[in-house]
């Protein structure tokens, strides 16, 4: 009986798996490579037979065009690399007022969904339904178009207490800070300070005697009180500077132009109604058991929600959440659309004037793609935290 | 004994319980749902009296004194009382067409149908066959037949005359119908054991869900023309789709992955076990499964991508949102009524949308029903 050995696998053979898929990957990368090669020969010859010059060296020119609104002062003369930190400044201003009304408003909504009120369900469902069907820049130019047409003039602007309200966009009082209030400031780092002790020191507290204190109401206390100390240590010197109606513009105080009002209120309206589905599906993942568990082990509702019901929720709600904030950042490109001058706007001009398109895209991409990574390193720390914590 | 003892005292009926509360019809459900406590009470008295105050505006504003009819000096008499729906009467065909020429846009009008058309008759089960590939072919050959002409008899109307809703329906099932095949291979390719595919695909989704797609679009108008051999010009509109696609494809491939992910390991390790090839297990095992369980999903992409389209009136594409300005822009008359045309295209894209988004409900309790109990 003749015994055959079977025939011997060389590492070099179609036969082999991990041969294949080296040839496989050579070729991809084969096809990918040309394909870039291709472009990128394709543009250089585009630029030379244009005429278009190229690479970063006009971010030290002077930017020659001023903007809108700044949050700080900007002239023509200045180049165009401060210009794209104003852009970048502005971008950063709206998306992070943004986030914080549109998580605040989606929050309330998506719970709102659970009320035991059929009329606050109702209306929170059809609100979630209106805003999320409509195309987020469409909301924007409806409150663009709100906020220069149907509003009033300067001339007639609508006056709510010290606020007025006009074309001209939002006036407000604005606190004129002396330097009695780095008082203030070294108030509150210490009343943070002190939030901190005490947190800790109530926790070690509940972990030894079972006692459980606020950990939420005395921290803010503390907070409050040390700022109002270090606000009267320093003279309380502090004066609001109240807009005053002009000729021509409400003068004084503070002021949000209508674009940013615009961009800021689309933007929140469109993608809290997005939150509040994320919020709801968050809490509808929570079996009922849980609460009812709660109840037999005699919580109240109070701590049901803070103790059983948020921390098995946010689990869920937090990774489409960090989407949302996502999401929100990205759409706030679209503030080219009514004018608010941030980063794509600045961009966008910078490319008509020097015609170095390329430049300015590898530009916006990058601080976008920054912006995303950056905002889903921190959100994936707070999940990290918040995760279930295994043995 | 005891028991007897109570049976002489003779027999005494037990009163009947009292008929026990209604729970169904109008006033029990109000009872639970707006007066249950005082709190919920609180709620329904403050909510009710303030729609009470705003319905009756709003309804008057929309309904009663509305202009309906185009007449502009109804409208300049009405202006702040009363909707002047009249905008919309006069303009709606350069809304809804763009810059169609007005003789033909009979062609547009029955291309978007014959698009929706197959859109709807997608979404339903009996159209789920391998010849639906064959009739969206068609279709697709038809809407551009329709749109460009230049056959037929149909004079010729180039790319840049179109606009109005068939330019915005005809942008996103585009794109997503082109997307949807290089989604399939990103997502196959993130999950492949092949490092340096991985790596690519891995470096394509995550690069073109970090940006913005208002960027991606820049992008097709500036740089696609310097990318292209010289002399070779590509109209605005087959960049715009491009860009479009691309974007749409990372966003799908995710989705994908994530069907991808919830078929169990046994199915590919049985399949392996069969001796089946990557491809056949893909094609015969993961993807039938897979795919199924992301359909709600793919529905809502679509939906995104519907929207989102309204950002290339930004570059100059007479969109629905775009052909608004163009109908209204020009007219310094009937400026002052914008607000309303943007009411109407508003309510346009939300019947879109909320109907897709009903259909996407609608297949997830579907796909649901073996597991419901």
């Amino acid at each position: 009986m003749s015994t055959k050995s079977p025939p011997r696998k060389s590492p070099w053979s179609w036969r082999s798996r991990a041969f294949r898929g080296l040839i496989y990957q050579v070729a991809a990368m084969a096809v990918i490579g040309l394909a870039a090669w291709f472009l990128w020969s394709n543009t250089l010859t585009n630029m030379r037979v244009r005429g278009i010059q190229s690479g970063f060296d006009f971010l030290s020119q002077p930017a020659g065009f001023s903007i809108g609104e700044s949050l700080y002062a900007f002239d023509s003369a200045e180049s165009y690399l401060r210009a794209f930190g104003v852009g970048l400044t502005n971008t950063l201003r709206v998306a992070i007022a943004g986030i914080v009304l549109a998580t605040i408003l989606g929050t309330l909504i998506g719970i709102g969904r659970f009320s035991r009120n059929g009329l606050v369900r109702g209306l929170c469902s059809a609100y979630v339904e209106c805003f999320r069907n409509i195309p987020v820049l469409l909301q924007l130019l409806v409150w663009y178009l709100v906020l220069t047409e149907v509003f009033p003039a300067i001339q007639d602007a609508w006056k709510l207490g010290p606020f007025f309200l006009s074309k001209g966009g939002l006036n407000f009082p604005a606190p004129v800070w002396a330097p009695g209030e780095a008082w203030l400031g070294a108030g509150l780092l210490a009343g943070l300070a002190l939030a901190w002790f005490w947190r800790r020191w109530a926790r070690r507290q509940f972990d030894l005697t079972g006692r459980a204190r606020s950990m939420f109401w005395m921290p803010l206390a503390l907070v409050l009180a040390a700022a109002l100390a270090g606000w009267l240590a320093g003279g309380a010197s502090t004066v609001l500077d109240y807009p005053v109606k002009g000729e021509f513009a409400v003068e004084n105080g503070g002021a949000l132009t209508p674009e940013f009002l615009a961009l800021l209120l689309g933007l929140t309206m469109y993608t809290a109604g997005f939150i509040a589905e994320v919020v709801r599906s968050g809490i509808a993942s929570v079996p009922a058991g849980q609460g009812e568990a709660a109840a037999a082990l005699g919580l109240d509702r109070r701590m049901e929600i803070r103790l059983i019901l948020l921390p098995q929720a946010l689990r869920v709600i937090i990774p489409p959440l960090t989407n949302q904030f996502l999401n929100l950042t990205k759409n706030s490109s679209l503030a080219v659309a009514i004018g608010y001058p941030d980063i794509v706007s600045i961009a966008n001009t910078a490319m008509n004037q020097t015609g170095r398109a390329v430049e300015c895209i590898a530009i916006l991409m990058s601080v976008y793609l920054t912006l995303s990574l950056l905002t889903s390193a921190g959100m994936n720390w707070y999940n990290a935290r918040v995760a279930i914590k295994e043995r | 004994m005891d028991g007897t003892g109570t049976s002489a005292a003779g027999f005494r009926p037990v009163p009947a319980r009292p008929a026990p509360r209604s729970t169904e019809g109008a006033w029990p459900w109000m009872r639970a749902n707006l007066f249950g406590s005082w709190q919920t009470t609180a709620g329904t008295v403050v909510l009710g009296a303030l729609m009470l105050w705003l319905l009756p505006r709003l309804v008057d504003w929309a309904l009663l004194r509305a202009v309906w009819t185009p007449d502009l000096a109804a409208c300049k008499a009405m202006e702040g009382v009363g909707a002047c729906w009249g905008v919309v009467a006069e303009k709606y065909r350069v809304i809804i067409f763009g810059r169609y020429p007005f003789e033909e846009q009979w062609r547009p009008l029955v291309a978007t149908v014959l698009m929706v058309a197959i859109l709807v008759a997608s979404c339903t089960r009996p159209f789920w066959k391998r010849w639906l590939v064959l009739l969206w072919a068609g279709v697709l050959v038809a809407f551009f037949v329709l749109m460009y002409g230049n056959v037929l008899g149909l004079s010729k109307v180039e790319t840049d005359r179109w606009g109005g809703l068939p330019l915005t329906i005809l942008l996103s099932s585009l794109s997503i119908v082109l997307a949807f095949p290089i989604a399939l291979l990103v997502a196959l390719g993130r999950r492949s054991d092949l490092p340096a595919i991985r790596a690519f695909c891995t470096i394509y989704v995550e690069l073109i869900r970090g940006v913005p797609l208002i960027s991606v679009l820049f992008m097709a108008s500036f740089m696609f023309p310097l990318f292209m051999p010289p002399g070779l010009t590509i109209d605005v509109l087959i960049r715009v789709l491009v860009g479009i696609t691309l974007f749409a494809a990372a966003y799908l491939a995710e989705v994908i992955r994530g069907g991808l992910q919830a078929v169990p390991k046994g199915q590919v390790e049985a399949a392996a076990t069969l001796g089946l090839s990557y491809w056949q297990t893909q094609r015969k095992i993961v993807l039938p499964q897979a795919l199924a369980m992301v359909v709600p999903s793919i529905v809502n992409s679509f939906i995104s991508i519907f929207k989102d389209t309204s950002l290339v009136s930004i570059v100059s594409l007479y969109d629905l949102t775009g052909a608004l300005d163009l109908a209204i822009n020009a007219d310094a008359n009937w400026k002052p009524f914008k607000l309303q045309g943007y009411f109407f295209i508003a309510l346009i894209y939300f019947l879109f949308c909320f109907a897709m988004s009903r259909y996407s409900q609608w297949v997830e309790r579907q796909l649901n029903a073996g597991r419901r109990r």
